[in-house]
């Protein structure tokens, strides 16, 4: 097949990747280097030509394939057919290779310029990361496995949980984008450990080479819980699910890496530091995929047992062996240059940083983990519950908001006590007020974690929004620049820095929206007969009938809700459905949402009579502000991904003409 | 150099401070899994934890009564009566594999917080040593 054909390809120019890289990082020739830019675009083609083949394959419903008569279905809509691509786990590792393919060639062509001695190394470590996915893809997980003779007629189709929302379209490849794209910073950390080196300018292209997965990895989660949120319905995003914590672990560690990296390139410290972490960060993927994809956790994510588990297992530990090899190795770059900072001042304050997401990494892992080895152990059955992990996070979360506040605050070098506080009085005394001003107004009464979330929210807010326009501020008094001028001088010149802030806020609007949607949500549960009406908050809801309607690939039974509420009146109408041949349904929610609240209501059952329908209505504050503080997010990284010195360069000859 | 040792320490304490209470917390916040027969056997220590009791839902035990519902779970040796205030979703029924997360009363009920469905056309016992899982799980929200 021409899908086996091409994955070899791909295995070997992978080989053929990782021996070059490696020759040329050991004697340092030119010529090897150019031969493994070679095999790795070679990678990089071959294994996006099979993804596209396999999506050939779904669309024309070709189910002498296996995967195709697995996942495939002639009544299934054809972007859902495409989308079954990555609904089970042969078709992922597929995704997975092509995503890994484009991000080789993209480290190909951007290090073009950078041919130092860490480069091919590096190439070597992700070629070598990449022959790995096109062994998994041509072996143990091979898609292309031709279907058992008779050729089937028809399939069964992808899981009905995702086919149920266009969500399930976007939220895996981000995650993968994000989750892969960690193979190309942790190559460049391995490069600069065997190669000994690490310089400034390989440590902006590692932070670079950061922010892009990190990028993605933050939209997986955000659309992986917004996914759940929308089509699972039972009210919420997040509820510490081994796979959930699989996708925050690397999130958590690539975070402080992004942070670490900051200080090398300004003091010249903490760099073995950041690649410990940088190497950490790949590990844990290689742990979430283990997790999510061997069957050891049941959930929706995890979709077959299969015989990638204990491979994935060997290749994690390989990994590890070898990441701790080469940082015994390297022990001489771990050690800080330098002396240490001053106890108050911005170097401390990323130092508790990265102390703080290192800790809530080590406590979620261990949450997550800890029934495997109670398992393995004693062979106990077990699971950690949520509180566990809410009773971890909600404080080490307020630390690192309270520090997003005090550390771009604080000076570099030592900054004197008195200069210290003066920074910080005015922030703090905001928050102080609005912590006040939250109690009096009844949002919460007591002195709770809510509140005081609310109020280190609010002081981080503060700090960050001046920082973010100080250099306009600056600009306007000490160089009389007007206001437009200003800004637009210091976005180009700082946009980094403005991006950086940027993410900030819109991480505070987060988990004020979190902190606030955890509190303040009010559920009940009702059984309405059709035309009886309940009151539920400022909202009636009157069951107006029941709905039965047929799609080819499913059947709903929809119950349509009336409500009247202060805002006006509109319908909801949850439904069940029933996919393909499977009898049992499965429940989607109808969300109403407003700036301040969502009404969710999630359809429980129907009574057999057709005129009772069981549904739970939940009121869920501040939702909206999730996906509002993550498109903030996103766009504080992209502005911070912005070519910096293009900008500079576009802005030089303005200001001579200007002179 | 001191200054770098006192920095170790203050980060080594934090880091075991936060291991200590994580672990502590960990062992407070265990859900076992439990077949009835495990539960049944596990006596008054039952009433104490957050158990997951995976099972089958015995014929002509479900009784709807007062806002809630009562129902058997079963291994096919043991026995235990659940009761739940939840509207059990649709697919709930009898000789349907459940998983009910809760705590044993002191009257001997079950009281379930959550209930689950498993989400199978052919539900079978768990085999020996398998973890009911929620993979094929539906959750009554």
């Amino acid at each position: 097949m021409v899908g086996d054909a091409v994955v070899l390809v791909g295995l070997a120019a992978a080989a053929g990747g990782t021996v070059t890289g490696f020759a040329a990082g050991a004697t340092g020739s030119l010529d090897l280097l150019r031969h493994a830019q070679r095999f790795a675009r070679t990678y990089a083609v071959a294994m996006i030509a099979a993804c596209l083949v396999m999506v050939y394959a779904l669309a024309v419903h070709d189910f002498s394939v296996k995967y195709v008569s697995k996942v495939g279905s002639l009544s299934t809509p054809l972007h859902i057919t495409i989308v079954s691509l990555w609904s089970s786990l042969e078709g992922s590792i597929l995704l997975w290779g092509a995503v890994l393919g484009a991000y080789i060639a993209a480290f190909v062509s951007w290090s073009r310029d950078r041919d130092v001695e860490e480069t091919p190394w590096a190439l070597g470590t992700m070629c070598l990361v990449g022959g790995f996915f096109a062994y998994l893809i041509a072996h143990p997980a091979n898609p292309f496995t031709p279907a058992p003779v008779p050729v089937p007629g028809d399939g069964p189709g992808p899981n009905p949980l995702l086919q149920n929302h266009l969500l399930m379209i976007v939220h895996p490849p981000s995650l993968y984008l994000g989750y892969v794209g960690m193979v190309v910073p942790f190559g460049m950390a391995v490069g600069s450990l065997v190669s000994g080196k690490l310089g400034p300018a390989w440590t902006r292209a590692l932070r670079t080479a950061l922010m892009w997965p990190w990028l993605f990895l933050t939209a997986g989660i955000v659309l992986g819980g917004w996914w759940a949120y929308e089509v699972l319905g039972w009210g919420g995003y997040w509820a510490w699910d081994p796979v959930e914590n699989a996708s925050l672990l690397p999130w958590l560690t690539a975070t402080a890496a992004l942070h670490a990296a900051m200080l090398p390139s300004r003091r010249g410290s903490l760099k073995g530091w950041t690649v410990t972490l940088v190497l950490v960060t790949f590990l844990l993927t290689l742990l979430g995929t283990f997790m999510t994809r061997s069957g050891v956790f049941n959930s929706v994510h995890s979709f077959t047992q299969s015989a990638i588990g204990p491979i994935f297992l060997g290749f994690l530990g390989v990994a590890l062996v070898a990441c701790v090899i080469l940082l015994a190795a390297r022990i001489d770059l771990l050690s800080t240059e330098g002396d240490p900072p001053a106890l108050v001042s911005r170097e401390t304050g990323f130092l508790v940083n990265n102390v703080l997401f290192v800790a809530l990494t080590f406590t979620v892992l261990l949450g997550t983990t800890f029934p495997l080895v109670m398992e393995a152990v004693k062979g106990v059955k077990l699971s950690v519950g949520e509180p566990y992990f809410n009773q971890v996070a909600i404080p080490a979360g307020i630390a690192i908001l309270f520090l997003m506040g005090v550390g771009p605050a604080l000076p570099w070098g030592e900054p004197s006590p008195g200069s210290a506080w003066r920074e910080l009085r005015w922030p703090l005394a905001l928050a102080a007020v609005a912590g006040a001003g939250s109690i009096a107004g009844g949002v919460d009464r007591a002195l709770s974690w809510t509140t005081l979330c609310v109020v280190v929210a609010m002081f981080a807010m503060a700090v960050t929004a001046r920082e973010a326009t100080r250099p306009v501020r600056v600009r306007m008094r000490e160089n009389g620049e007007a206001l437009g001028t200003a800004a637009w001088r210091a976005f180009s010149r700082g946009n980094r820095r403005l991006g950086g802030y940027v993410v900030h806020a819109g991480i505070v609007v987060i988990v004020v929206a979190v902190a606030v949607s955890h509190a303040f949500r009010v559920e009940r549960e009702i059984t309405l007969s059709t035309g009886q009406s309940v009151a539920f908050e400022e909202y009636t809801l009157t069951l107006v009938g029941r709905d039965h309607v047929e799609e080819p690939h499913r059947t709903r039974e929809l119950a349509r809700v009336a409500v009247a509420g202060p805002g006006g009146d509109f319908e909801l109408a949850p439904s069940l459905n029933r996919y393909g041949g499977g009898m049992n349904p499965i429940g989607t929610p109808d969300v109403h949402s407003t700036a301040s609240h969502d009404l969710y209501l999630s359809l429980l059952s129907i009574g057999t009579d057709g005129n009772t329908a069981g549904i739970h209505v939940y009121r869920n504050p501040g939702i909206l502000w999730l996906w509002v503080g993550w498109a903030i997010v996103s766009l504080g990284a992209l502005v911070a991904l912005l070519p910096s010195r293009a900008g500079k360069a576009a802005a030089r000859p303005a200001e001579q003409a200007a002179k | 150099m001191k200054n770098k040792l006192a920095a170790g320490l203050v980060i080594l304490a934090i880091v075991g401070v936060l291991g200590y209470l994580a672990f502590g917390s960990v062992s407070q916040n265990l859900v076992y899994y439990w077949t009835p027969t495990e539960l049944v056997a596990a006596g008054s220590k039952a009433s104490e934890a957050t158990v997951r009791l995976g099972g089958m839902v015995e014929a002509g035990s479900v009784v709807a009564e007062g806002g809630g519902t009562t129902f058997a779970v079963t291994d096919g040796t043991e026995r235990v009566r659940v009761r739940t205030e939840q509207i059990p979703p649709q697919m709930f029924r009898e000789g349907i594999g459940v998983v009910v997360e809760g705590t044993m009363a002191q009257d001997g009920v079950f009281q379930s917080k959550r209930l689950m469905v498993k989400h199978d056309e052919n539900y079978r016992a768990p085999a020996e040593g398998e973890k009911p899982g929620t993979s094929t799980m539906v959750e009554s929200p």
